[in-house]
């Protein structure tokens, strides 16, 4: 190559040979108790190898000895002058070395709990994770929470070193020990370890070489270990999921810009975009070659940031996250989480945070913590908050529809973080579990209808009946008193000659809602027809009072949006211990042996009106006064 | 999709959040191998255009083909190109070890381009094999009011979720190659024959491992001439890719104190 010839097309490239060259990789985290002998390993790993870099021995040597100390290999990848002077690491580092298999990136991610946020920044990079215990102080508190971490990030490659096996005499009883007692813990949170080593970082033992000092011993070496692991493949096999994160017109191209997060796409296939539910075909897949030419690939899957034009100019933005028709992404404005916390802050009940759902945002408010894990024995608490460096699990309500997935059937969108002002402040992972997926529910399939507008208004209704039209909404756990006050009331305005009717959960389930059963989505349905069947009565000038546990916030705000401003919404209020004494249906005793599954307020959450314009509190005061104040409201705000 | 796929399609992803969360930022390019991928990636990101400015922060002191390759590519990419010059070396602090001093020029010139042309962002091709400091590094990196690193108490960033929300007045580095290293660089440039500065390539047995400016850059001893025999020479070599740059060196904490003040 000359000089001034710079431009390389004159390298001749046997593609084939290059692939081959072009080696795997595979990233693997190291978390431990403070202590525990991780640097001492990932140096010993290195210089066992023979990954050492030219002079680092001798350098790490000079530092060592001008802070007059032996020879410290944590030095290989603390960099800071912070953490050499205080033999700690503050913050994630990665080092690379290589096997005859393949290539490693090592992750070293801080022991410290109070360097929790740099400890996931490490964790969240990797394809698996080496957990390294002591071998003479046993598993820690650490130890527990660092493979419960892994295991919430979504890490479910792992092994386990047993180090400093040299300080208690290679035993192997206290080896079985210390393997036992992890193993059931890590099976506890549902994971398999795939290896427990028995190694001494300090002394070689089982690092790179199997160990003369613990002959019964019979597994893998950690490279040996390390290199069975699988690196993370891009899930082509699921459904599609390309949220959206840039629109743009840089030339006559509308590009429509993304990664694919999971599956795979077609020119001509029809995307739709959640939460929007608007859709159009692909009519290119757009790329830029290394040609410098611009290239039309047919299809493209998942790992790969791409841009598509489409048929139809709908409106499409940052956020919406594009799937096929069939395999949708759930819908919902509220989902229950487990999250770990990093804020300066902790988390309370009723506070708004930012939410990241790939490349969507919106605000959320924090409806309910459920609970706070013990990471070290698996124990829950109550708590009105959640502190820096706790595991909870959560409800989050937003007032804009979100668009997601559970993270059991997709990692990748079934995750989020929240941000408290400025910053990152937790991140969690999304289960719809008694939760419906209200797709269904607001998307409106018929199309070509017209509404005809009625000749009689409701001014004109209420004159005649000498009342208003509405909607008392009743809701509340079963056996509050919604039935035998919906059916009191009722009676009472009848006789006032109002003209009232009640809707009732057992007996629209008879006609209207016999197709429906009890799963989470079909009980979002039951109260979406009850809320549209209430709102015709009440334009037709009646008083519909509905009697419906209807325990979700999102299912009620369906139904006042159908009525409007004639809508109702009226809080049977009584304490579940009350609910359960009465047990009219005897209900409750089904669900607590299990018979009734998901039921309301023993095994499924019951969220309580935010705001409802009357509170009837029933177990406190008898049925005739609850009555009353139902007609006092009525009076007050029906009578024309 | 094989390791450079990989590669390419998070370093794309990167640039992405970068051009969407940030307003107005800019690129370094500073003629390396490194930042003449970046370059490449962007073009491959916003599917043959470059939506932001290009800034050679310039020392007079870049070898003369270096200036030669800037002044064509520059050209023949449509690269809207910041050519400024650093403020001169005796604006700057004289207790610094020479080639600190040198290196602390080129924050300066960085720092003044910022206010000049009110960048938000930097978007600069540091890699976290280069150096042990540059390893603690996170993609999007925040800067206080006169550029310092906060290398103590940085953002968590995981699950390819940025910090992306900042007070006015801060600062952001974007770092779209931090998880590429030196070899993937090199047969990433093989693939997709990206042009590069001859002096990459052993001539009289000396070639240059990392580039920079004259006196504080030294050549390595090398016949590796094409990027083939590059690559098998760093398959088998064990010295570190910067040893060749004197100002990572002046003192064991040089490299820190450089990149806490501001520098890449």
């Amino acid at each position: 190559m000359t000089k001034t010839s710079v431009n390389l097309a004159s390298v001749n490239q046997d593609e084939e040979a290059l692939a081959k060259r072009v080696r795997d990789l595979l990233r693997i985290v190291i978390v431990g108790h403070v202590d525990h002998g991780k640097s001492t390993l990932v140096g010993r790993l290195f210089h066992d190898t023979g990954s050492l870099p030219e002079g680092k021995y001798e350098a790490i040597q000079a530092m060592c000895e001008r802070r007059g100390m032996p020879f410290e290999w944590a030095f290989l990848m603390d960099a800071m002058q912070a953490e050499r002077d205080q033999g700690i690491t503050i913050d994630t580092s990665q080092i690379w070395f290589k096997t005859d298999q393949r290539d490693y990136t090592i992750i070293d991610a801080p022991g410290h709990k109070e360097f929790l946020k740099n400890m996931i920044t490490g964790a969240a990079q990797s394809d698996a994770a080496l957990l390294i215990i002591d071998a003479a102080e046993g598993v820690r508190e650490q130890s527990r929470r660092h493979g419960y971490l892994l295991h919430l990030m979504g890490i479910r490659q792992v092994a386990v070193a047993v180090n400093k096996m040299d300080m208690v005499d290679y035993e192997q009883e206290q080896f079985d020990l210390i393997e036992e007692e992890y193993r059931d813990y890590l099976t506890s949170i549902g994971v398999t370890p795939t290896f427990v080593i028995p190694v001494s970082a300090r002394e070689g033992d089982n690092i790179a070489e199997q160990s003369a000092n613990m002959p019964w011993y019979k597994g893998p070496t950690i490279v040996k270990a390390l290199d069975s692991f699988l690196p993370s493949a891009p899930t082509v096999d699921q459904a599609l999921r390309f949220p959206i994160q840039d629109v743009y017109k840089f030339d006559t191209r509308r590009i429509i810009a993304g990664r694919i997060e999971a599956g795979s796409l077609n020119v001509g296939d029809t995307l739709v975009f959640s939460p929007s539910n608007k859709s159009a075909r692909i009519a290119s897949i757009e790329g830029w070659s290394s040609k410098g030419e611009f290239v039309k690939p047919a299809s493209a899957q998942a790992g790969e940031s791409v841009g598509v034009t489409l048929d139809e100019q709908i409106f499409v933005e940052r956020g919406d996250m594009a799937s096929h028709e069939d395999n949708a992404p759930v819908e919902t404005d509220v989902f229950r989480a487990r999250l770990f916390w990093l804020g300066k802050e902790p988390l309370s009940v009723g506070k708004t945070y930012k939410i990241k759902l790939n490349t969507f945002e919106a605000r959320v408010q924090v409806q309910e913590i459920e609970r706070i894990i013990d990471t070290t024995d698996l124990s829950a608490t109550d708590a009105g908050k959640v502190e820096r460096n706790q595991v909870a699990e959560i409800v989050l309500r937003s007032k804009r529809m979100l668009a997601l997935d559970s993270f059991v059937d997709s990692p990748r969108t079934g995750r989020f973080v929240l941000i408290d002002g400025y910053d990152i402040s937790g991140g969690g992972i999304i289960s719809m579990e008694g939760y419906a997926d209200q797709r269904d529910l607001i998307t409106q399939k018929s199309t070509n209808i017209t509404k005809v507008e009625h000749g009689i208004t409701l001014d004109a209704r209420a004159a005649r009946n000498g009342h208003k039209g509405g909607v008392l909404w009743l809701t509340g756990l079963s056996g509050a008193g919604k039935s035998t006050l919906a059916v009191e009331l009722e009676k009472r305005l009848f006789e006032k000659g109002m003209n009232a009717f009640v809707l009732d959960g057992d007996n629209v389930r008879h006609g209207l809602n016999a197709n429906l059963g009890f799963s989470p989505e079909d009980r979002a349905e039951n109260i979406r027809r009850v809320g549209e069947v209430s709102a015709l009565f009440a334009q037709s000038g009646a008083i519909a009072i509905t009697s419906f546990i209807s325990p979700y916030r999102s299912d009620r705000d369906r139904a006042r949006e159908a009525a409007g401003e004639q809508f109702h919404e009226v809080y049977v209020a009584a304490d579940l211990k009350t609910c359960e004494e009465r047990d009219p249906k005897g209900l409750y005793k089904k669900a607590r042996t299990g018979e009734i599954k998901e039921f309301t307020g023993i095994s499924a959450p019951y969220e309580a009106p935010d705001a409802p314009q009357l509170t009837v509190d029933t177990s406190n005061c008898d049925i005739e006064d609850c009555v009353q104040q139902l007609v006092d409201y009525v009076e007050a705000n029906f009578r024309v | 999709m094989d390791r450079l796929d990989q590669l390419e399609a998070q370093s794309i992803y990167i640039l992405r959040e970068a051009f969407n969360r940030i307003d107005n930022i800019a690129m370094l390019w500073s003629l390396g191998k490194d930042s003449n991928v970046m370059i490449w990636l962007s073009r491959k990101a916003f599917f043959g255009h470059l939506p932001f400015p290009v800034a050679h922060l310039d020392t007079g002191l870049e070898f003369d083909e270096t200036y030669e390759f800037r002044d064509r590519y520059a050209k023949e990419w449509d690269l809207k190109l910041i050519k400024d010059a650093c403020p001169p070396i005796e604006t700057i602090d004289p207790t610094l070890p020479p080639a600190s001093r040198l290196a602390a020029r080129k924050t300066a010139g960085v720092k003044e381009a910022i206010e000049k042309y009110g960048f938000n962002g930097l978007i600069t091709g540091i890699r976290r094999d280069e150096q042990s400091m540059r390893a603690k590094e996170r993609v999007f990196s925040p800067r206080g009011l006169d550029g310092q690193w906060d290398f103590r108490d940085q953002p968590p960033e995981f699950w390819d979720q940025y910090k992306t929300d900042y007070p006015e007045g801060t600062h952001i580095r974007i770092h779209p190659l931090l998880h590429w290293t030196e070899l993937d660089v090199w047969r990433y440039i093989q693939r997709e024959e990206i042009p590069l500065v001859p002096l990459y390539f052993a001539k009289d047995g000396k070639r240059f491992r990392s580039l920079g400016e004259k006196g504080i850059t030294f050549p390595i001893d090398s016949h590796a001439s094409n990027i083939e025999e590059i690559i098998a020479e760093l398959e088998t070599i064990r010295t570190e890719e910067r040893a060749g740059r004197a100002m990572d060196h002046d003192s064991e904490d040089a490299f820190e104190r450089l990149r806490a003040d501001g520098y890449m």
